[in-house]
């Protein structure tokens, strides 16, 4: 059954932004802990927040939503939410979803952070 | 839940092995609904089961979520996460339950609870089965509600929607958890053949772009061939014939003079829906003799 092991491997500030990376795979069980990393992330109000997921190897529905709700949250105070290291399968989610029209999804973390 | 060391293929999401599922008859004896029943469902498939009313179709999708506990024989699930195949059969109630968060079910009548919004019946099993938190939930509404067209419907109460709403929107709730496999029972009954081919349509792009493994119970056969990969003939509790589509296409393009042996025609007869042949000869002649010559 899933794996509870800690999918938020690190949090890094980058001058006045803020790098977020996760790991594994991100479901019911880790939203919750991903939310409050990401939430945590944004209450210094960050101007570039980056989530990497280049070692995300699943996401499912909420873990979408997870991101979307900060993605509102950072849009509030006119930050900037990036994605970076999206793989095909987790990419396939944001385009089913038709999500991929809102979020900034960049090839590499330092591109995100150029942003 | 329990971990067997079986023989069932690496690609294999599902393997039923001799399933028996008897129950008593009127008369004492025992009737065996399902007798021998083996087969196995690949992931990323759409396979149909079929067959005529009584076939034993519904009793098989019982069993095949746990409903039913089989008489005899197995039913293995290899879910994400887990090393080995798993038996239903030999599982206690917090294993299926567990079990049954793995897959998402559709129902004939979309089974939504009446009282509720079609949002809160989609929020319902996230809600039952997930700390997340309440906004995070009502974001997966709106994406599920998003894949099945029906944002507009969202806070309307189940008897307001229309039939294919109905469904579109038990669609929407069977893939609130993210199911690895969806179980569909007659999703065109009661449906217009414009809004059942619709829902098929939904049913092949969900499967497709999900990359979920579909098992659909039905005897619609227009749907049948749109949305099957490979399908699944009972008769009278056994497996008459399990193959692709392009199969059982051959066989219903086939005249009857032409084909092999009577299941191949009795096939043939249930898939072009010919009154006249060896199935309905097998349901009513030979029950008909039993009341009249034998008395029975």
């Amino acid at each position: 059954m899933a794996d509870h092991d800690n999918c938020v491997r690190e949090v890094r500030r980058e001058g006045n932004d803020i790098v977020v990376s996760l790991a594994g795979e991100i479901d019911l069980h880790k939203a919750p802990e991903v939310h409050r990393a990401l939430v945590g992330a944004c209450e210094g109000k960050p101007r570039n927040l980056v989530v990497n997921l280049e070692q995300v190897t699943y996401m499912d529905s909420s873990g979408i939503g997870t991101l979307v709700e900060v993605f509102r949250r950072v849009n509030a105070y006119e930050g900037k939410l990036g994605l970076s290291g999206v793989g095909p399968r987790v990419r396939s989610l944001f385009e089913i979803t038709k999500l991929d029209k809102f979020f900034n999804i960049y090839p590499s973390e330092a591109e995100a952070l150029r942003a | 839940m329990t971990n067997v060391a079986v023989d069932v293929p690496n690609n294999a999401v599902i393997a039923v092995r001799d399933l028996v599922m008897s129950f008593a008859g009127p008369d004492g004896r025992l009737v065996h609904v399902l007798d021998g029943v083996s087969f196995e469902v690949y992931a990323g498939e759409t396979l149909v089961i079929m067959g005529g009313s009584g076939c034993g179709k519904s009793t098989l999708l019982n069993c095949l979520i746990g409903e039913l506990r089989p008489t005899d024989g197995h039913i293995y699930y290899r879910i994400k996460g887990m090393n080995q195949p798993v038996d239903l059969r030999a599982m206690n109630e917090k294993g299926l339950n567990e079990l049954r968060k793995r897959f998402g079910i559709l129902f004939q009548s979309g089974a939504l609870f009446n009282s509720m919004t079609v949002a809160e019946n989609i929020a319902l099993p996230l809600q039952e089965h997930s700390y997340v938190d309440s906004s995070i939930i009502d974001i997966v509404v709106t994406l599920k509600l998003q894949q099945v067209h029906m944002l507009e419907h969202r806070d309307k109460m189940p008897a307001q929607l229309s039939g294919g709403q109905k469904k579109r929107a038990g669609l929407a709730r069977a893939t609130a958890l993210d199911p690895e496999i969806l179980y569909y029972d007659e999703p065109s009954a009661g449906l217009d053949p414009v809004t059942s081919a619709a829902i098929d349509q939904l049913m092949m792009d969900l499967s497709k772009k999900l990359q979920v493994t579909s098992v659909v119970v039905t005897h619609e056969m227009d749907s049948a061939f749109r949305i099957a990969d490979r399908m699944v003939m009972l008769d009278r509790g056994k497996v008459l014939k399990i193959g692709r589509r392009e199969e059982f296409e051959s066989l219903r393009d086939t005249s009857p003079e032409r084909l092999a042996n009577d299941d191949e025609r009795l096939i043939h007869q249930f898939l072009c829906g010919d009154p006249e042949g060896p199935l309905t000869k097998a349901d009513g002649t030979s029950e008909y003799e039993k009341l009249i010559i034998a008395g029975e």
